[in-house]
């Protein structure tokens, strides 16, 4: 199973990340992977996530295509311009990369080059209208492209942002603009969530809703003061507080919450941030298995 | 209006290096209003400078320090004074120090402050970046409020989703500007011109340097 097939055929999709290294060791980012093969729709490789420079999502697409894994290629805006942007993309077609989502990027300012100089030629809009373009034959410019690619379009919305409605403007957008699918914020408040997939039902697009493994009362706390729409509820936080293995009741909050989710959305992608080995038993133990 | 700060006393110094006799030169305009650049701080330049063995060869703010036709006028009526100086301080925005230095270019003309942006006095002592001169304005679509300017990443099509509390994600104490478009545009019943998609900017518009002959 890929992602375009998943979603094509209304299934609950699985998607997961991975996370390139810093430095050229991607051992441990295949194994890791090789993980989820047959478990998943496909992974996620972040591009320079949190403006920290590493290994580029390109190459990391490439490495899990050639494992067996339908890789989804993440492009922000924060680093190239529109020639760089829509040249990446024709590359990616290229190694036969077949999902593209498309972000704005954190700001250098909050990564390990903070002097680096913030590029944000194109916002996601403009990104994924660019890309889109791409995929009817055509460039930024309006000239013709010998060879076209095809590509299964993402994007990201909040869906605890606030206020949402900025938010859900800005959704409604990168749908106009080519939007096919879309990955959430991580969803801790299910109730809150469920509001949100009320408003933007009408659009008829495949949300997949962010899933991150809950590692302790710290990084919760850390979560909600520092990570836009990110909130955990005080009964989680106790949950995780009291736990004599942290790791098995991460597993059971994941497990929680995507119960719950699964018949609010149309996936879950879930973000290990560290505990990717974690990612099968959840899979298994959530009953979304492929 | 063009903001400036004055650069710390060791960093002039250094420019300075073995120039003895040094002639300071403010602005009347911006640099007054800033506080960087009129009488007094050029009277303090002049203490300071002493303190550190420089002679002060003159002082004058030009009115403003930017206009090439006034440089060249104060150099020739003050030829001789000036022949005698080692170095000019400008104490004016970076478009001051180089019309200065057009006036002359043999002279040694050096800066004494950093400019900053191109800002609104919000009252005494209180400026604010409103513009970042894009050569293409597009905030009938804002309600008067430039995104480019605005929006730490320069966004045109609403905000990233890193804004936590209504503030930007580089900084807690900065708004985020998207939602203050947004809150603007409720307010003043336009919210439908935030629904439609901007183009990307066109930098061809913004092509350094500019120039305009009436």
């Amino acid at each position: 199973m890929n992602l375009r097939e998943a979603i094509k055929k209304k299934k609950f999709i699985v998607t997961s990340e991975t996370a390139p290294p810093k430095g050229t060791d991607v051992s441990k980012m295949i194994e890791q992977a090789r993980l989820l093969v047959g478990k998943v729709d496909a992974i996620n490789v972040t591009d320079l996530q949190s403006a920290v420079m590493r290994l580029g999502s390109l190459t990391g697409c490439y490495l899990l295509k050639q494992i067996g894994i339908d890789p989804i290629f993440q492009i922000t805006c924060r680093d190239r311009n529109r020639l760089s942007l829509s040249s990446e993309l024709l590359s990616a077609s290229v190694l036969g990369i077949k999902n593209v989502l498309v972000l704005t990027g954190d700001h250098p300012l909050n990564g390990d080059h903070p002097e680096a100089k913030p590029v944000f030629d194109l916002d996601a809009v403009q990104l994924l209208r660019a890309a889109k373009n791409l995929c009817l034959g055509r460039d930024m410019s309006g000239n013709r492209l010998y060879g076209v690619p095809d590509f299964c379009l993402g994007a990201v919305v909040n869906p605890c942002a606030d206020p949402l409605e900025p938010e859900l403007i800005k959704m409604k957008k990168k749908i106009d603009s080519g939007a096919q699918f879309f990955q959430t914020q991580a969803v801790f408040d299910v109730k809150r969530f469920s509001f949100f997939m009320k408003k933007v039902s009408k659009y008829n697009v495949p949300i997949i809703a962010g899933i991150i493994l809950l590692k302790s009362t710290k990084m919760a706390a850390y979560m909600n003061d520092n990570v836009a729409g990110v909130y955990v509820p005080p009964n989680l936080m106790e949950q995780i507080d009291n736990a004599l293995s942290k790791e098995e009741e991460s597993v059971k909050i994941a497990c929680g919450i995507i119960n719950k989710l699964k018949d609010v959305c149309n996936g879950v992608h879930i973000m290990p941030i560290g505990w990717e080995r974690l990612v099968p038993g959840i899979i298994d133990r959530a009953g979304i298995k492929k | 209006m063009i903001v400036t700060k004055k650069k710390t006393a060791k960093a002039i110094l250094n420019y300075l290096g073995k120039s003895k006799k040094v002639f300071l030169i403010g602005c009347a305009q911006c640099a007054t209003v800033c506080k960087t650049g009129g009488e007094e701080q050029l009277s303090d330049m002049k203490i300071l400078l002493q303190e550190k063995g420089k002679i002060i060869t003159g002082k004058t703010v030009l009115d403003p320090a930017c206009h090439l036709v006034k440089v060249k006028q104060f150099f020739y009526q003050n030829k001789n004074i000036l022949n005698k100086t080692d170095a000019i301080l400008a104490l004016t925005c970076g478009d001051g120090v180089q019309s200065i230095k057009d006036g002359d270019y043999k002279k040694n003309v050096l800066p004494a402050l950093d400019t900053l942006f191109l800002g609104e006095v919000e009252r005494g002592g209180h400026f604010s970046q409103k513009c970042v001169l894009c050569g293409d304005c597009i905030i009938d679509r804002t309600d008067g409020i430039c995104p480019i300017t605005i929006c730490t990443k320069g966004l045109l099509n609403g905000p990233c989703g890193g804004s936590k509390n209504k503030k930007c994600e580089v900084d807690k104490d900065r708004d985020c500007g998207w939602i203050l478009i947004y809150e603007r545009l409720k307010e003043s019943k336009k919210l439908k011109n935030m629904k439609k998609i901007a183009k990307p900017q066109d930098h061809s518009k913004n092509l350094k340097p500019r120039k305009i002959i009436l």
